[in-house]
């Protein structure tokens, strides 16, 4: 008692000076102009040739520029750091860049910049991680101070999808003075925002690019400062959102995000993404052939039977909500050459999966294993719907490089696996990278191979669109994957902010404006 | 004493290199580095030519007696993640592990030395089960769940507490209770045990007898002859903390070598990985060892043994 009556005064003092470091730490938003969004993932590097994150793609929008845009709703091509843009043949693209676009210390961006930036992803030697964005890339030859060429090394629809989405131009001379480590600690671009200060792996603080050049097909940005943070637990994030501490987070699980409707300072907006779920079979046997393990799933009828016993809509509903739907084609349906009518529809029937397990010699069905990598609840409900059809099958959770790694060694009868297609437009991003014959191929099919290697290098879209479309046909008249429903993020933001989600899963914040 | 000091040095040294053999190992077993490294739209060539660059497709043995030589020379190498060196990743975060770890277990000792001591004082009454509960709760709650429980309450319902960062001392607050708070009862009930031997020894009657003041007791002649246990169950809690922080870290978004391993080691950053297993474990084996030291010191029983 004594102690206490001689101690209070500090006792008071210390309460004091707690409350005082409290009210210190204030909340910003719109008053200050200042958007703070959070992200689960630190990024490796700002270096975009050097990173390999989602994270990556959002940053360089904002701070870089690329040499076209495309449309987040109509998906066309336009020019960006390109006034115009022009295919000469199937390997030559003649660019004539803007004139007066500045980087973020003034110097004027010319076609050296360009070629110069090019040529140095497309250099194997240069070591860049994202080859495949580039590697298409002979070279690039400047002829004359704001045009130039890129000579591709064959020909590759593509090309227009990489060139607006993942490869940002740089400075040439500040480039080669500070190098790719450098760079990526200290970038500088064209973009509607310049990154003014960086603390790795932590913070970011991008300001807004007041002499961003006029009619960018991007607009003008209007939010003054944007606070990127990293916080890796998504409680956190949602609990900062509650608080106003955080005014944007996206990818929050749709039981946060019911919890994030019911606050009255927070809007959630779901979207559709590119990501879609799908079940693989091991068609080309290698499980049994390599390694001696059980392989139903090389008979078609269990392959269509699984199809069948799936209940897509159940899932979209109920675990994923917000928009998901079932996907029975092996890309995201706006990709150019996703051709829906293409694939045969496998409806939900537990019946018809049994009379196929029945047709295939599995009357009393059989035991598997079901690896998974994300998302155990999606992956437990189709535990329960092959239960129903007679599958037992056990759940095995790995993490995506061990699942991956097992998958190449040919030990995978069945997966659960999801594809982003890396925002990319396109179904050679998902369906080339998975029936060509490559490490990740467990069907290996000759025709598919054949049609899909002709289609990667058609210039013609209507042919492209046909080979595609056969593929697909024989993709899901085979069962080789049951492709199962779209993924949806849910964009959970201030009431303050007015914010546009796109498929491709990028926000652009530079589009946001306050209330 | 010497020949104590030599076989427990020589002991720490080799738990010290077993550590890091079986984390080199155990990191390879659960990913291919190549394919974390490479990114989930990479090619078989774009995973083989980064295997190739970073020298992964070398046995797993040629690969961990070159990094332990570098190591040993104080070079830990570069994260091929982050292109940084890796001395330089750990420099950066180790202050905020630190003081968390450091924040942490004063709280713990604040709060379980006055339960364990208000225990002994009132054994077996209402006062000694009240604190054996509060502590208790503190080991039977997962910390990371106490932590979320915190932010709800006091970061969302009253807003008294930042939820993340490490930016002012108010943010250090929640993530020292929910890591501390941990460690409550191991020291607790060793206070608790150390008073009730020591109270019930002669010195403690002659000082009564001798009318000196109850406190003055206490606090003289009681609890420092108890607390010396304690000294050293300290120092192998602190080890435990720094262990501990990589959920705490996660949870708060402190940006500690705790967070640093638990993303390192998602993408697989072997270099990373291993200079932080090899860190945490140098502590841990030293704290270890000074316990050990100061044990022998107090007690000569087992250093003759």
């Amino acid at each position: 008692m004594h102690s206490w009556k001689k101690h209070s005064r500090i006792w008071i003092a210390a309460m004091v000076l707690l409350g005082l470091v409290l009210s210190s730490a204030a909340w910003a938003g719109k008053k200050d102009d200042t958007l703070n969004v959070a992200f689960t993932k630190e990024l490796e590097s700002l270096d975009r040739y050097f990173n390999t994150a989602r994270e990556g793609i959002v940053f360089a929008r904002h701070v870089y520029d690329n040499l076209l845009f495309r449309d987040p709703e109509t998906y066309e091509y336009e020019g960006l750091l390109a006034k115009s843009f022009e295919w000469e043949d199937e390997v030559t693209l003649n660019i004539e860049l803007r004139q007066g676009v500045e980087f973020h210390n003034g110097q004027e961006m010319t076609a050296d910049d360009a070629v110069y930036t090019l040529n140095y992803a497309a250099d194997p030697d240069n070591k860049v991680k994202t080859q495949r964005y580039s590697n298409w890339i002979d070279k690039a030859e400047k002829t004359g101070p704001y045009s130039f060429t890129i000579h591709l090394k064959y020909p590759f629809p593509p090309a227009l999808e990489f060139l607006s989405g993942a490869n940002p131009v740089y400075p040439k001379d500040y480039h080669q003075e500070v190098g790719y480590k450098g760079f990526g600690v200290k970038p500088i671009g064209t973009g509607p925002y310049k990154a003014t200060e960086i603390e790795p792996g932590k913070r970011l603080v991008l300001v807004k690019n007041e002499n961003y050049f006029q009619n960018s097909p991007k607009g003008q940005p209007s939010i003054g400062k944007i606070v990127w943070r990293t916080l890796p637990e998504m409680n956190t994030q949602v609990a900062e959102l509650i608080t106003g501490s955080l005014d944007w987070a996206f990818l929050v699980p749709p039981d946060q995000a019911e919890q994030l409707k019911k606050v009255p300072n927070v809007q959630v907006v779901p979207a559709e993404t590119m990501r879609i779920g799908y079940l693989t079979f091991d068609a080309a046997n290698f499980s049994e052939t390599k390694h001696d393990i059980d392989n139903p799933f090389k008979e078609v009828k269990v392959r269509q039977a699984v199809s069948h016993a799936i209940n897509r809509q159940a899932i979209a509903d109920n675990l994923i909500g917000g928009g998901s739907r079932p996907i029975y084609t092996p890309c995201y349906p706006s990709q150019l050459g996703c051709i829906e009518e293409a694939a045969k529809e496998y409806a939900y029937d537990p019946e018809k999966a049994q009379e196929l397990l029945t047709e295939a010699g599995y009357p009393d069905g059989f035991d598997c294993i079901l690896y998974a990598y994300r998302n155990r609840p999606f992956a437990e409900a189709m535990v329960g719907n092959l239960k129903a059809v007679g599958i037992d099958a056990k759940l095995v959770m790995m993490k995506y490089s061990a699942l991956r790694e097992r998958q190449r060694a040919g030990k995978t009868p069945l997966q659960f696996l999801t594809w982003g297609s890396y925002s990319i437009n396109d179904v050679s991003a998902i369906i080339s990278n998975f029936f060509e014959h490559e490490a990740d191929d467990i069907t290996r099919d000759p025709k598919l191979k054949e049609w899909l290697e002709a289609a990667d290098k058609e210039m013609d879209t209507e042919k492209r669109k046909e080979l595609y479309g056969k593929a697909i046909a024989r993709i899901t008249e085979r069962a080789y994957w049951a492709p199962l429903f779209s993924y949806v993020s849910n964009n959970c933001f201030s009431k303050d902010l007015n914010f546009t989600p796109y498929p491709d899963a990028v926000p652009r914040f530079y589009m946001a404006t306050w209330k | 004493m010497l020949i104590y000091f030599c076989k427990r040095l020589g002991l720490a040294v080799l738990v010290t290199i077993a550590v890091s053999m079986i984390s080199f190992m155990m990191i390879r077993v659960s990913g291919d580095p190549a394919i974390a490294l490479a990114g989930e739209a990479a090619t078989s060539e774009e995973i083989e030519f980064v295997r190739e660059q970073y020298g992964f497709d070398r046995p797993l043995i040629v690969q961990y007696l070159e990094w332990a030589s570098r190591a040993i020379r104080g070079d830990l190498g570069e994260s091929p993640y982050m292109n940084l060196p890796v001395t330089e990743m750990i420099g950066n975060r180790i202050g905020v592990t630190m003081t968390l770890g450091i924040c942490a277990l004063s709280f713990a000792v604040l709060l379980s030395v006055p339960l364990g001591v208000l225990a002994a004082i009132r054994p077996n009454t209402w006062i000694d089960r009240l604190a054996l509960t509060i502590s208790v709760i503190g080991q039977a709650m997962p910390s990371f769940w106490f932590g979320l429980i915190m932010i709800i309450v006091l970061g969302v319902k009253f807003r008294l507490l930042p939820i993340s960062g490490a930016e002012t001392p108010a943010h250090f607050i929640m993530p020292t209770i929910a890591l501390g708070y941990y460690a409550t009862p191991a020291i607790m009930r060793l206070v608790r045990s150390g008073m009730l031997e020591v109270l019930a020894s002669d010195h403690i009657r002659t000082a009564k007898a001798k009318g000196l003041r109850w406190g003055k007791i206490l606090y003289k002649h009681a609890l420092r002859n108890a607390i010396i246990p304690v000294v050293a169950v300290l120092a192998v809690q602190l080890g435990f903390m720094l262990g501990g922080s990589i959920v705490i870290e996660t949870v708060f978004a402190l940006h500690g070598i705790g967070h640093l391993a638990w993303v390192s080691i998602g993408r697989s950053d072997l270099p990373v990985v291993q200079a932080i297993v090899l860190l945490l474990s140098i502590i841990y084996v030293v704290l270890t060892f000074l316990s050990d030291m100061l044990n022998a010191f107090l007690d000569p029983r087992i250093r003759v043994k």
